[in-house]
């Protein structure tokens, strides 16, 4: 697992450098998250079916982290990894953020425009329910992606109608694009909100230690199924695993340089092969 | 002119209702959703019948619309009810990334479109829905005309692959086309044949147009008359004919004439076959409180304004 970690780590930072855009800090800072639940967590089956009938759904909330996506996803045998070069480029099915529209198998909802995946995670899994089909559903929300109200409906409906079969991970980090979340729109104690609202909230402390996420989310599996959606509070370090990178909102939407990218993949070794 | 008779008024949101309630006993896949305007979108039928397949969803529009999404990632066939202003501008972003972009096989249902609703008044009578919608790419656009077409309308688009806007109304309006008629997306009907002015219309002013026609008819003055259910795909071919013989067009439209029918008709005559044409349409205006019938004379919607475009846009042939 470290070296899936590793080479997807490498593969964000190549990815954002060879197009001068893309968001590296928050992808390095779920790469522990979204790589344990694809490769250790959900019960996914072979091929890509829009679908998803029988089998674990994961929708991305916080569509500008696509790079981590995207790796997982070909490291994950979705599409060929060779496919990650051409992420950002015209006529390319890796769009600047996740869609449909190109076909690309893995993803089954466009995401950028924030906080519209936990109404769509809801809706697949209510037609879970409907299809007695007992695989749950799992999404992935910045912290700072709450201040969009459209999720405060989708919080209060899940609980209100006892979405039981569904696991919510907000990526707390504590930062967005123009600084900490508490200098931008104090939120406060989000544990305290998602519990008011009815739901069950766990927390991962270390957020980018893989045996914590492991632990935690087995824990969240634990919890389906009585009644209640799961909140998973997962703490976590944007810009991990690449230390100039860490301890800064400064890497949320910008590329590293030649010299930047050196240094970082100096940091993470190649594992798998790069692409 | 070929006689159509109005076979009692109904409104066509119990059109809606009808086709959704059939749609549930013949449909298993289809499920609705509502954001608390059960009865205004006369969804109890369909409920009662398939309780397990309803969801209330509270006054969350946008919630309404993403959980909608998520429900066709699992086959479902979902068709939201709430008022045309709240499937369309206040969830306009949502519907865009979550159901058009994403290609996913939502049916938006709206009622209370136009100024017709009446008495409540500006905040409630959206005049621009259309126009959202026909943007959107991908997007079907479909204002039928009485209470028969809207249920065959509904049941016709849960057979269709892909997002739907359908647009009707509270008022009781003339229902004259067939009883469990036949309804083909994109395909225009000719309801009257005539030689010297088209007059194309979409949702109850197709009836408006209608009376129209048979007025002018007393006054020595040929009128073809087409119902455009489908705004888009628009049926450009049976237009196009009616004007290569008729030379002039009036279109009509509960709607503002930014953004509606009559602007997606002018395009189509002019990249084929310049004619005069007159806009039977709101003037860039928010509508106000009042009777539908008030409505529609005030802003110039009614049989009355279709004949005055029509006389005009003759002179300019």
């Amino acid at each position: 697992m470290e070296s899936f970690v590793t080479q997807v780590r490498r593969d964000i930072l190549r990815m954002v450098h060879k197009v001068n855009s893309g968001h590296p800090g928050g992808s390095l800072g779920c790469t522990e998250f979204i790589s344990v639940l694809f490769q250790n967590i959900m019960e996914r089956k072979p091929g890509f079916e829009m679908n998803g009938v029988d089998e674990d759904l994961f929708f991305l909330s916080n569509g500008h982290i696509s790079p981590v996506f995207y790796s997982v996803l070909a490291r994950s045998g979705y599409f060929p990894v060779e496919e990650l070069n051409t992420f950002r480029l015209i006529n390319s099915r890796l769009q600047g953020h996740p869609t449909t529209h190109e076909g690309l198998p893995g993803v089954r909802i466009a995401s950028g425009s924030l906080g519209q995946g936990m109404s769509v995670a809801i809706g697949s899994a209510l037609a879970k329910k409907l299809n007695k089909d007992s695989h749950l559903v799992y999404s992935l929300h910045g912290d700072g992606e709450l201040q969009e109200g459209q999720n405060w409906e989708a919080i209060m409906y899940a609980s209100a109608k006892n979405v039981d079969n569904y696991i919510a991970t907000i990526d707390v980090n504590g930062k967005q694009i123009d600084g900490t979340t508490d200098d931008v729109l104090h939120m406060g104690s989000l544990k305290d909100k998602f519990t008011s609202f009815g739901w069950d909230v766990l927390e991962i402390s270390k957020g980018n230690d893989i045996e914590a996420i492991v632990e935690g989310i087995n824990e969240a599996k634990s919890r389906t199924g009585k009644g209640k959606p799961i909140c998973v509070l997962l703490y976590t370090e944007m810009g991990n695993g690449v230390d100039f990178m860490m301890h800064t909102h400064a890497w949320h939407g910008k590329a590293p340089s030649d010299d930047q990218l050196e240094n970082a993949l100096s940091q993470n070794p190649e594992t798998l092969g790069d692409y | 002119m070929k006689k159509y008779t109005d076979t009692g008024k109904q409104d066509t949101r119990s059109g809606f209702g009808a086709g959704l309630t059939e749609l549930g006993r013949t449909n298993p896949n289809v499920v609705a959703l509502c954001a608390d305007l059960i009865g205004s979108l006369k969804m109890e039928q369909f409920i009662a019948e398939n309780p397990e397949r309803f969801f209330q969803i509270g006054i969350a529009e946008a919630n309404m619309m993403g959980i909608a999404a998520g429900l066709t990632i699992g086959g479902k066939i979902p068709f939201t009810g709430t008022f045309a202003n709240f499937s369309t501008g206040r969830v306009y972003d949502q519907i865009r990334q979550s159901i058009a972009y994403s290609d996913k096989n939502v049916k938006i249902c709206a009622s209370h479109a136009g100024l017709t609703l009446g008495e409540d008044g500006a905040t409630h009578q959206i005049l621009e829905d259309i126009g959202l919608m026909k943007m959107l790419p991908g997007m079907v656009v479909i204002n039928p005309c009485d209470f028969n077409q809207t249920k065959a309308a509904t049941i016709a688009i849960a057979d269709y692959e892909g997002p739907v806007y359908l647009r009707f109304g509270r008022p009781k309006v003339a229902n004259f086309t067939p009883e469990n008629g036949s309804f083909e997306i994109g395909k225009g009907i000719m309801l009257n044949e005539g030689t010297d002015v088209t007059l194309v219309a979409t949702g109850h002013l197709v009836w408006e147009a209608l009376l129209a026609a048979e007025a002018l008819e007393s006054e020595g003055i040929s009128a073809e008359v087409i119902n455009i259910h489908t705004i888009k795909p628009l049926d450009e071919a049976i237009i196009l004919k009616s004007v290569a013989k008729t030379g002039c067009l009036v279109s009509c439209e509960e709607h503002n004439h930014l953004g509606g029918l009559g602007e997606s008709i002018s395009r189509v005559l002019v990249k084929n076959t310049p004619v005069p044409q007159e806009f039977v349409a709101t003037n860039d205006t928010f509508g106000e409180s009042g009777t539908p019938a008030q409505l529609m004379k005030k802003y110039g919607l009614d049989s009355e304004a279709i004949q005055a475009a029509a006389k005009k846009v003759l002179i300019r042939k």
